[in-house]
């Protein structure tokens, strides 16, 4: 019981400040730039009632799903390839550490004119931004699989199949599921920005409709539900990941 | 001495490049879709000469400046006290934890009602986003002294400074220098992606006018110009830190 209330505390302790910072903001710069705490999450929990609102969260939620499921299912792939290939990683490491650092958004005009204005733009774009890290982890996970483990296997006649699942997967999940963590924020990320430039539908074509309007009241309660959705989302997956790496054998702990 | 990596790189890369130029010049590729390369080099260069596109050129490199400079600067003094003390960082720890799951750009509005048009939010939106990435560095880059060095120190009775300069900040130093990097990078993707969506200058958002006007060779030749911009810088960084860490025979 007081171990559940003591990792509670800091985080409530987060929240409560983060409260007390918006209110303090909200009285120096006054309502016209930032409204009060109270209002506005009176008018978020109004405005996700109304039916207008939901087919936008919609379209971003799934736009945001299929993008994340590329990202993920593609990643763990190619990283596979790559870190099993020891040439094709060394080639390949430097061009996907360029494009990670590169803005991609200067790229979003290409991806809307290859697939064009709506949904799969946005898919695209939300991947490209999630794909990447997932890759670079999973081929750094693949390649530092301890060589023991593998002829432990090939001692004990093990099939590829049983390889691959009583050998590979449990010593390079820890490290996949890092990658898989940022990948899914750098996806939300991307399916964000794709929605704020040239987009019809979708919680980032209502921040665009809002700044348009200067309605500060809607623009703060849709910063505020998308930060919510990441932040809890982070949470539970940062909580798998500690297990899973706590679980992780100890020499891929010292590394 | 060149690695056997870097010439298939070299050969896959100038490979792409080739097929596009051929899909372009033979209409496999439609050009409202994608120019050849060798147009958007012939475009760039027409853009360079222009008039307005110097001015455009040094707004967004001095907005990336000054937000590089603030959040480096910025994050190492906010990761150095935090690293001293203890009570400041369990308080700020989950929230540093949670920082880059949250799309910063959602808070790019509210930066404009605050600051204004200008650069101001851009600088402030880029700072915000790459300081967070230095701030981590340089605790994770302290917390890793090794404490024989620090024993070290004590035995040759050196100074507070002395210790901070010869010791800690050396040992600390290639955690701090990745998170460098990343700053640099961040500061690159703020300022322009802030441009890109909100803005009424700067080469971001020169980008988003031309795509809206169906200026192809324009939209591709500044595009070419940030990516070559972005990925020198970037590489320059990675070399600087390459041979540092071969003097420390670290590489």
């Amino acid at each position: 019981m007081t171990v559940s209330l003591r990792s509670l505390r800091d985080p409530i302790l987060v929240a409560i400040s983060l409260v007390v910072l918006w209110q303090v903001l909200h009285q120096i710069a006054g309502d016209s730039a930032v409204t009060a705490p109270a209002p506005t999450l009176a008018h978020l929990w109004e405005m996700v009632g109304q039916a207008r609102f939901l087919p936008h969260l919609r379209e971003t939620g799934l736009a945001f799903l299929q993008a994340l499921a590329i990202s993920c299912v593609g990643g763990v792939l190619i990283g596979v390839v790559l870190g099993g290939h020891r040439l094709t990683g060394e080639v390949a490491e430097p061009i996907l550490v360029g494009l990670y650092s590169i803005p991609k958004i200067t790229l979003y005009p290409v991806i809307l004119l290859l697939f064009g204005l709506g949904m799969p733009a946005k898919v695209a774009f939300g991947a490209l931004h999630g794909i990447i890290p997932v890759v670079l982890f999973t081929m750094n996970a693949v390649r530092n699989v301890n060589r023991t483990y593998l002829r432990a296997g090939r001692a004990m006649r093990l099939s590829p199949a049983q390889t691959a699942w009583y050998v590979l997967v449990p010593a390079t999940l820890p490290e996949i599921f890092s990658g898989l963590r940022i990948g899914f924020s750098l996806t939300l990320l991307g399916t964000m920005l794709g929605e704020l430039f040239a987009s019809q539908r979708g919680l980032g074509f209502l921040l665009m409709t809002a700044i348009d309007l200067h309605d500060v009241k809607t623009i703060l309660a849709i910063a505020v539900l998308i930060s919510a959705f990441a932040i809890l989302a982070n949470a539970a997956l940062l909580a798998i990941d500690k297990r899973l790496h706590r679980g992780a054998a100890p020499d891929s702990e010292k590394t | 001495m060149i690695g056997k990596a870097t010439v298939i790189r070299t050969v896959v890369l100038l490979g792409a490049v080739g097929a596009l130029e051929i899909a372009c010049r033979t209409g496999a590729i439609a050009p409202t879709m994608v120019i050849a390369p060798s147009a958007m080099v012939k475009a760039l260069v027409a853009a360079m000469q222009s008039d307005d596109f110097g001015g455009h050129v040094q707004q967004t490199l001095s907005a990336v400046a000054i937000a590089m400079s603030l959040a480096i600067v910025g994050g190492f003094a906010i990761g150095a006290l935090l690293h001293w003390i203890p009570f400041l960082r369990r308080a700020f720890n989950p929230f540093l934890a949670a920082y880059y799951a949250i799309p910063h750009f959602a808070f790019y509005p509210l930066l404009i009602v605050i600051f204004g048009l200008g650069p101001a939010p851009l600088i402030v939106l880029a700072t915000l986003f790459a300081m967070v990435a230095m701030i981590v560095a340089t605790m994770a880059g302290l917390d890793r002294v090794p404490r024989v060095l620090l024993k070290t120190a004590r035995i040759h009775r050196l100074s507070l400074l002395q210790e901070i300069w010869r010791i800690r900040l050396p040992a600390a130093a290639p955690h701090i220098l990745s998170g460098l990097k990343l700053a640099v990078a961040y500061s690159f993707i703020g300022v322009i992606a802030g441009e890109f969506i909100l803005s009424t200058s700067g080469i971001g958002h020169e980008i988003a006018y031309a795509y809206d006007n169906f200026d192809n060779p324009r939209m591709y030749a500044l595009i070419l110009f940030v990516l070559a911009i972005v990925t020198t810088f970037n590489m320059l960084v990675w070399t600087w830190e390459r041979r540092l860490a071969r003097r420390r025979g670290m590489a």
